[in-house]
């Protein structure tokens, strides 16, 4: 997984060329315009009036009147990078026997995203339980099967129309007969605004830690990186009915720059752990603020 | 929905209202807030920035700057510009001369093809046509399975897309359309793959496949979520595959959906639909003007409300609401009334902005033809004020009387005299009496 840079695959929005042209570009302007260039740049990356402003007044206060553009540039990377790694982005699976939750919307990506982590930690030796507990979505069910034939990793299915809860019930029982190391949940895609299904999530989040001692050890927000100012209340309320130890940013390899993500880091307290750079299992990386940043600003 | 936007606003709009007239001074900082609004509901920075500019040339013209009432002219500059750019009327969709129409959904990963398609199924069901969903991605795992179980819940046959056939594209594409021919399928719903909009790819399959099937619509599916980047996948799509028209996804949730405004400025085509829920019957048509109120925070009701109060004497509204109630409504009020609708803007024109159906139901019968207003007016005048009091001591002889008086036929004395009794009718109506308790105060 390593081997994969971020800035690698996003050379489309990052070159060493465009950088030196930038400089070159702003050598007459002054700091207000500057500010002014880079503040646009944040509204356009999704980082959303409130976060820029504070980042930009924090900018104001650490610049120089003088400063020219790669300075003020840079101070406005250190400021973002601050915010980003306040929290540890560690993912925690020091139990011997681990849970892992993925929750979020309709179509963030979270089957893709369970297949990778499946991917990840059976290539580490972990023995990895793939459970699909979505039994909602049409397909759902078959999904997860197919990416578990192609991994080579078991997965626990459901009756579609089953209650998830039961279903994960099911999958504890097994995970803890096979003495399996991870146990992966992908859960049924839901808007925030439908309390129904948002108490569903609370509800298998007692069944899991009822089951099992201090589990579930992460539940993880799938973020779709296109998403606007919404993303905020989105991981307000599913912090509020799951519970969340961080976010998976997905989808980052196109031309969406996820900046809503760090407003969430910023007020939720909540760290980013990973990011998904396309559509095969090996296409997953941990979070990095530098190169997120960089390209954030690029 | 209405909190920060719509506050935003309103400390905008207070801000103008302060003043007696707009300055380019003045009206430099309330753009700027409604600006700072607007990207705040994820409108696209470029989009917002011609939107203001637009906004700023039309308020800015001699008619608003002699105006009483600034507040007035922006809130409805704002919300038509934003009704113009969405549309200015809900469109249905295409249908080919030669059956089978197709339509052909494209959009991003993640943004709700696939649950779209059936729902747009449905809806052509629901006219009376017979779909048939095919789904042309290869590339996800279980998009086959996706529709297949779709169909079935939809009570539609399955045509599945072997990976042999899409080998050959252009051969599986003509035997599907024979196969619709001869069982007369039309539609044809063909749902493409999702990528990411950077892959070249993609958008030469999807070329292909509209050069071959020559599509009656192009659907783009875009989410109502999306940020900044609404703008590049729409703009990429229109540029690369073309597209006729949009459905909006994902409206359920609380996201105030300024990627509407962003698609539709960057492609020029229409919304159509909305889904709002993963229900096949989750899915409604587009109202351009109820989405600009949703980005802007303001309902129909609460506009009229405004308008309401700026215009009528708050205590006087109050005291006609109270007589409204208590059915003491006489001429003298009719008269009062028709004053303060003649500032207002026409009568019809707020009985339509008003629901149509439930309580309300009935209310469209009081409809007065925005002409008569004047006449009537001048009919009330040439009445005594007993006869205003007691309108049925006004037999033949007074009828004349008042016509000659107010320069109007006897016979449109008879009609508002009908009128008049009539509305008092619909007034001892529980519905109506309901209705006017369920309107807010008038005055603060």
């Amino acid at each position: 997984m390593a081997t994969i840079n971020l800035r690698d695959k996003l050379k489309k929005t990052r070159q060493t060329f465009k950088d030196k042209f930038e400089d070159f570009f702003h050598s007459d302007k002054d700091r207000e315009e500057i500010i002014d260039e880079l503040s646009e740049t944040m509204i356009l990356a999704d980082v959303g009036i409130s976060s820029t402003e504070k980042i930009i007044d924090a900018l104001r206060q650490k610049s120089k009147k003088s400063d020219h553009f790669p300075r003020i540039k840079q101070i406005l990377e250190e400021e973002i990078i601050k915010i980003l790694s306040q929290y540890p982005s560690d993912f925690n699976l020091s139990a011997d026997h681990s849970v892992v939750m993925l929750v979020g919307i309709n179509g963030g990506g979270k089957t893709t995203s369970l297949a990778k982590l499946a991917y990840h930690y059976s290539q580490e030796g972990k023995h990895v339980l793939m459970v699909a507990a979505d039994t909602f979505r049409a397909a759902a069910q078959e999904q997860l099967a197919l990416w578990g034939r192609k991994l080579n990793i078991p997965v626990i299915k459901g009756q579609y129309g089953a209650d998830p809860a039961s279903v994960i019930f099911d999958a504890l029982q097994s995970f803890r007969a096979r003495q399996s190391d991870l146990l992966l949940i992908d859960t049924a895609g839901r808007i925030h605004t439908n309390i129904n299904l948002m108490q569903e999530l609370e509800k298998i989040r007692r069944v899991i830690q009822r089951e099992i001692d201090e589990a579930p050890q992460e539940i993880l927000l799938i973020l779709d990186a296109s998403t606007g100012q919404n993303a905020l209340i989105q991981a307000r309320e599913f912090l509020k009915f799951s519970g969340l130890t961080g976010v998976f940013l997905t989808k980052l390899d196109g031309t969406a720059k996820g900046g809503s993500v760090i407003s969430i880091v910023e007020e939720l307290q909540l760290p980013i752990k990973f990011v998904g750079v396309g559509e095969e299992e090996k296409d997953l990386l941990f979070f990095s603020s530098q190169e997120f940043v960089r390209a954030l600003l690029s | 929905m209405l909190d920060q936007l719509s506050n935003h606003l309103q400390k905008a709009m207070k801000y103008l209202r302060g003043e007696g007239k707009i300055t380019e001074k003045n009206m430099t900082e309330a753009l700027r807030m409604i600006r700072l609004a607007l990207l705040e509901a994820d409108v696209n920075y470029k989009v917002v920035k011609e939107f203001i500019e637009k906004i700023k040339r039309q308020a800015l013209n001699e008619k608003v700057l002699s105006s009483l009432s600034p507040t007035q002219h922006v809130i409805k500059i704002v919300k038509d510009e934003l009704t113009f750019i969405l549309g200015a009327e809900t469109k249905g969709l295409n249908f080919s001369n030669v059956p089978p129409s197709v339509f052909m959904m494209v959009g991003l990963q993640g943004c709700g093809k696939t649950t779209t398609c059936g729902k747009l199924a449905k809806w052509v069901l629901s006219l009376k046509k017979s779909p048939l969903l095919v789904s042309f991605d290869l590339k996800r795992l279980a998009a086959q399975d996706q529709i297949k179980q779709i169909s079935q819940t939809l009570s539609l046959p399955f045509y599945e897309m072997t990976k042999d056939q899409v080998s050959s594209p252009q051969k599986a594409l003509k035997d599907l359309v024979k196969f619709a021919q001869s069982r007369g399928f039309d539609p044809l719903i063909i749902d493409t793959a999702g990528r990411l909009h950077v892959d070249e790819e993609l958008m030469k399959e999807l070329q292909m496949v509209k050069n071959l099937l020559n599509p009656a619509e192009v659907i783009y599916v875009g989410d109502s979520m999306t940020g900044q980047d609404a703008v590049k996948s729409a703009q990429l799509f229109n540029d690369k595959v073309g597209l006729s028209s949009i459905i909006l996804t994902k409206l359920d949730g609380d996201a105030r959906g300024g990627a509407a405004l962003s698609i539709v400025s960057v492609t020029g085509k229409p919304i159509k639909f909305v889904g709002l829920g993963e229900k096949f019957d989750q899915f409604e048509i587009f109202y351009p003007d109820r989405m600009a109120s949703r980005i802007l925070g303001l309902g129909d009701i609460l506009s009229l409300v405004e308008k309401a109060e700026k215009e009528a004497d708050a205590e006087e509204a109050e005291e006609l609401a109270r007589k409204l109630r208590k059915q003491e409504f006489t001429l003298e009020d009719f008269k009062k009334q028709l004053v303060q609708m003649k500032k207002m803007g026409s009568l019809s024109q707020i009985l339509d902005s008003l629901p149509t159906g439930g309580i309300y139901k009935g209310l469209s019968k009081a409809k007065i033809d925005d002409k008569k207003i004047v006449y009537y007016e001048a009919i009330i005048s040439s009445m005594t004020p007993q006869e205003r009091e007691n309108p049925k001591i006004i037999n033949g002889g007074r009828r004349r009387r008042i016509a000659r008086g107010s320069g109007r036929p006897v016979i449109e004395v008879n009609q508002l005299l009908k009128q008049f009794f009539d509305m008092k009718k619909l007034m001892k109506k529980s519905q109506f009496q309901k209705f006017l308790s369920s309107l807010p105060p008038l005055s603060h």
